[in-house]
């Protein structure tokens, strides 16, 4: 279908190399990089470099790593990234719940200067008062973004804060005699990993659904708690955008059966300097470093959740943690009933350093701003995203959403049969990137959006524009959306191989043993 | 080739319209069509055919002759293979049972019938769980499982698995209330048993909700959950359904897939019991009851399990259930309560409220259940 004009759409096509994976290129004995070999005055008066190693760290085969030359290299994964749709390409509102913004590029060179990229987690810490600063300032910061006492930067990503959080909730009923608190209660639609990594942990996990509003039922938390509540691990708003303004009751339930209340803020972009974790009630909480304040998210870079806790659990928090005298920045290991270390080493800094700098460029003021326009990008959204015949989202009933909106495609799909993964392929198409939401799929046919505050009107409108087409094509060609994409890396996957164990493969020695063997034994079997 | 059958009840949903209710039986239909009921099976499976008409060159279609499948075959461009003989007039349920029969015997990879639960059932009779089956909905009753969602999606499952890319199956419930009950206002919802279809999953689903091994991997893990919990002094009384007899099957007893079994101390007390039987067995003694929800529309008391009668429901106390559910079954409710439907209003109301659900090992929701 033609691009209408004055649509705001582009002719867009992405670059499609059909490159090899690495290990297709490799030939045996090609080099990308040649070291000069040790000097033979050097090896006689100490050796070789394999006979400095214990005999039992040295192996008997090296590892079958692909041996390509160095101008190959660079090309291949110069292709690669030319064929994908990353967040500094196309407007990344599509993958909602994620919380994909804008990580500007002056935090990457400090996170990489000597300053920080050369100092070692070995070092004394009178050697690294700067950084120790840091972890310092960023535990006062979050005291006072959440109103909790205490922060530990530890954990490695939002999930591992869970674990942590969970592993704290053990702690804390196992000091005072309740270990039969064995149950955590948490939502359908808080996020998914508020229950896996809890039952890590070996709990017993109670979900309530929501209401006919999309609230989650007081009456149902009530029938949820007993003398078996460990803790209440709940997302607030929820990824479907909606807020409960209940949650100091929920916490009431919860402390009134004598549980904890974790709270998930991983994603606390429409909430910032606005409300806080304290005054809701809860015990706990956690922020993600790289979804809300400004470090890159996902594959886009290495993670960092930030867990605080209210001041009579601060002596079970992971040890160590960075205190200040007043002269001098130090690691305490003194807390009493700490659950442990929760890592190695003392936390992921240079995502711990690109936040403090985004936080110190916006100030406090600054980031009231950016959940402010965070919320109004989204509500803008939703009004024009549910005026498309065909889109609409579920839990309406008049209510604003904070940050983003999980809706759906059910009409548009039960007039065209034209569904959420084959819109998903053709906004490619396009240059955008729209996933279909993760679990729970209760929303049928389901999108998430959530456009941050990084985005103007120009590109909101832009991406508008390409659902809009897709919509009209849905209904005039339909077989044109379903066949996507066509302008793609890649035509339409067979997606039923994710799901087969015979058939996925996470490595190419899995691929090799799973599929190119077989074949071969299959051959020789004919 | 793939070859696909497709039966049209052609009188299917006609009763609808017009307020009947269903049409089951001669004499309905003639008053349907009386009150000026018109035919709308062929309708909803000419969506389903236009889906599959773009592979029209890679299968075979076998239809019977004329109303029932062969006039609109060729009317969306297939060159139908007609099969049986259909007597002139008015169809029958006699026409679909013999006409899957035949299809069952001349080896159709698939047969999709478009009708309501009747006609399920005729297929049902037909076939059993032998070969796969695909319901279009068309007909005015649709609590069975076997159904797509709507007539496009029947023709893209179908499609799908005549590719060869649906590959599994789920045994899904044939339901049917009684249509002279239903007229006068009582849901008497029968389990008749267990069609084979396609599992279906859109393509996101199949991607993110599992597979179909993945439902029966969580059957797997609720039964170890239940039986985890059981106690020597208690029995247990266990409702229809292929969630709840995986218990008997974990437990290595005999069960009866659409009739209620009584277990206690880990063994088989008395298998497919009547109301009269549970009200013996369960006097005096302290028993629990596991149910799971039946059919597509999330009853769990009242659809399929009438043995379980409102006086058992008393004896046995509403905190003695223990409701058992895949999460698969939970979100295809799509936020929708459970439903109870006894035939007693009092107890209905007295049963409204949330209860816990098993949903897997150690995993449990809470769920509203209304009447």
């Amino acid at each position: 279908m033609e691009i209408k004009r004055g649509s705001r759409l582009r002719n867009f096509h992405q670059a499609k190399w059909d490159e090899e994976i690495i290990f297709e290129l490799s030939n045996e004995g090609e080099r990308g990089i040649l070291p000069p070999e040790t000097d033979s005055d050097i090896v006689e008066s100490v050796g070789g470099v394999s006979s400095l190693l214990p005999k039992n760290m040295i192996r008997q085969l090296p590892p079958n790593l692909p041996e390509v030359g160095q101008m190959r290299v660079l090309k291949h994964f110069l292709r690669l990234s030319q064929q994908n749709l990353g967040a500094d390409l196309n407007i990344d509102i599509g993958q909602g719940t994620c919380t994909i913004k804008y990580n500007p590029k002056i935090n990457e060179q400090i996170a990489r200067s000597q300053k920080a990229a050369e100092i070692h987690p070995f070092q004394d810490e009178d050697s690294v008062q700067g950084a120790l600063q840091i972890f310092h300032q960023m535990d006062l910061f979050f005291r006072e973004i959440s109103g909790m006492d205490r922060f530990t930067l530890q954990p490695s990503s939002g999930s591992h804060a869970i674990m942590v959080m969970a592993s704290i909730v053990q702690k804390y009923h196992q000091v005072r005699n309740q270990e039969q608190r064995d149950e955590v209660i948490t939502t359908i639609f808080s996020h998914p990993s508020d229950a896996a990594a809890v039952a890590v942990k070996g709990y017993k996990i109670i979900t309530i659904y929501p209401d006919e509003d999309g609230f989650p039922a007081i009456e149902a938390l009530k029938k949820a708690v007993s003398d078996r509540t460990a803790a209440l691990f709940i997302t607030n708003p929820e990824d479907i955008g909606i807020f409960n303004p209940r949650i100091d009751e929920f916490t009431r339930i919860v402390h009134d059966a004598g549980g904890l209340c974790c709270y998930d803020q991983a994603n606390a972009n429409g909430i910032l300097g606005i409300t806080r974790a304290k005054e809701a009630g809860f015990d706990m909480c956690f922020f993600n470093l790289h979804k809300t304040f400004g470090a890159p998210h996902g594959c886009g870079g290495p993670a960092s959740g930030a867990l605080g806790v209210v001041k009579q659990l601060e002596q079970f928090l992971p040890v160590p943690i960075v205190d200040y005298d007043g002269k001098k920045y130090f690691f305490r290991f003194d807390l009493p009933n700490t659950i442990g270390k929760v890592r190695s080493f003392w936390g992921v800094f240079p995502v711990i350093l690109k936040s403090y700098a985004w936080i110190m460029s916006l100030g406090s003021e600054g980031l009231k701003e950016v959940a402010e326009i965070a919320v109004l990008n989204n509500n803008y959204l939703l009004k024009k995203i549910t005026e498309i015949d065909g889109a609409d989202s579920p839990f309406k009933g008049g209510k604003r959403r904070i940050e983003q909106v999980r809706y759906t495609w059910e009409k548009l799909y039960e007039e065209t049969g034209v569904d959420t993964h084959d819109i998903t392929c053709r906004m490619c198409d396009f240059g955008f990137h729209l996933w279909s939401s993760h679990h729970p799929f209760i929303v049928p046919q389901p999108f998430t959006i959530e456009p941050t505050e990084s985005y103007s009107k120009a590109e909101l409108d832009e991406y508008l524009d390409g659902l809009r087409h897709v919509v009209e094509e849905a209904r005039k060609e339909p077989e044109l959306v379903k066949s996507a994409p066509h302008k793609s890396v890649v035509h339409k996957i067979d997606e039923s191989w994710f799901d087969d164990p015979e058939k996925w493969a996470v490595t190419w020695r899995a691929y090799l043993k799973k599929h190119r063997l077989k074949k071969k034994k299959s051959c020789e079997d004919k | 080739m793939k070859s696909c059958g497709l039966i049209i009840n052609p009188i299917a949903g006609m009763g609808g319209s017009v307020g009947l209710k269903g049409t089951d039986g001669q004499q309905i239909l003639k008053r349907a069509i009386e009150m000026g009921a018109t035919p709308r099976s062929e309708e909803r499976a000419r969506c389903c055919l236009m889906v599959l008409s773009k592979i029209k060159d890679e299968i075979e279609l076998v239809t019977p002759r004329g109303s029932m499948g062969e006039d609109l075959a060729l009317e969306c461009g297939f060159k139908p293979t007609v099969i049986g003989e259909i007597a002139r007039g008015m169809t029958s349920a006699e026409d679909t049972i013999r006409t899957a029969r035949l299809m069952k015997t001349s080896g159709v990879d698939i047969i999709l019938f478009a009708g309501g639960d009747g006609t399920a059932r005729d297929i049902y009779t037909a076939v059993g769980r032998s070969i796969t089956v695909l319901g279009i909905p068309a007909g005015v009753k649709i609590q069975s499982a076997v159904f797509a969602r709507n007539p496009v999606q029947a023709g893209e499952i179908a499609m799908l698995y005549l590719k060869g890319r649906i590959t599994t199956h789920v045994e899904a419930e044939v339901m049917d209330l009684c249509e002279q009950d239903y007229r006068r206002g009582i849901l008497n919802g029968e389990l008749f048993g267990y069609l084979k279809i396609p599992h279906e999953r859109n393509r996101l689903q199949r991607l993110k909700e599992g597979s179909s091994k993945e439902e029966i991997y969580e059957q797997e893990a609720i039964a170890h959950h239940v039986i985890e919990g059981m106690s020597d002094d208690i029995i247990y009384v266990i409702g229809p359904g292929s969630t709840t007899s995986m218990i008997q099957k974990k437990l290595n007893i005999d069960f009866s897939l659409i009739g209620v079994d009584i277990i206690g101390q880990r063994t088989l007390i008395e298998r497919d019991v009547c109301e009269a039987d549970l009200i013996k067995r369960i006097e005096g003694r302290s028993a629990k009851l596991i149910i799971t929800p039946i059919g597509g529309q999330g009853f769990i008391l009242g659809r399929g399990n009438q043995q379980i009668s409102p006086y058992v429901v008393r004896k046995i106390g509403k905190e003695n259930i223990i409701i058992i559910s895949t999460i698969q079954k939970i979100n295809r409710l799509h936020a929708r309560p459970l439903l109870v439907d006894t035939g007693d209003s009092d107890l209905d109301e007295y049963l409204s409220g949330y209860y816990r659900i098993v949903t897997g090992y150690h995993r449990e929701i809470i769920y509203r259940v209304a009447s």
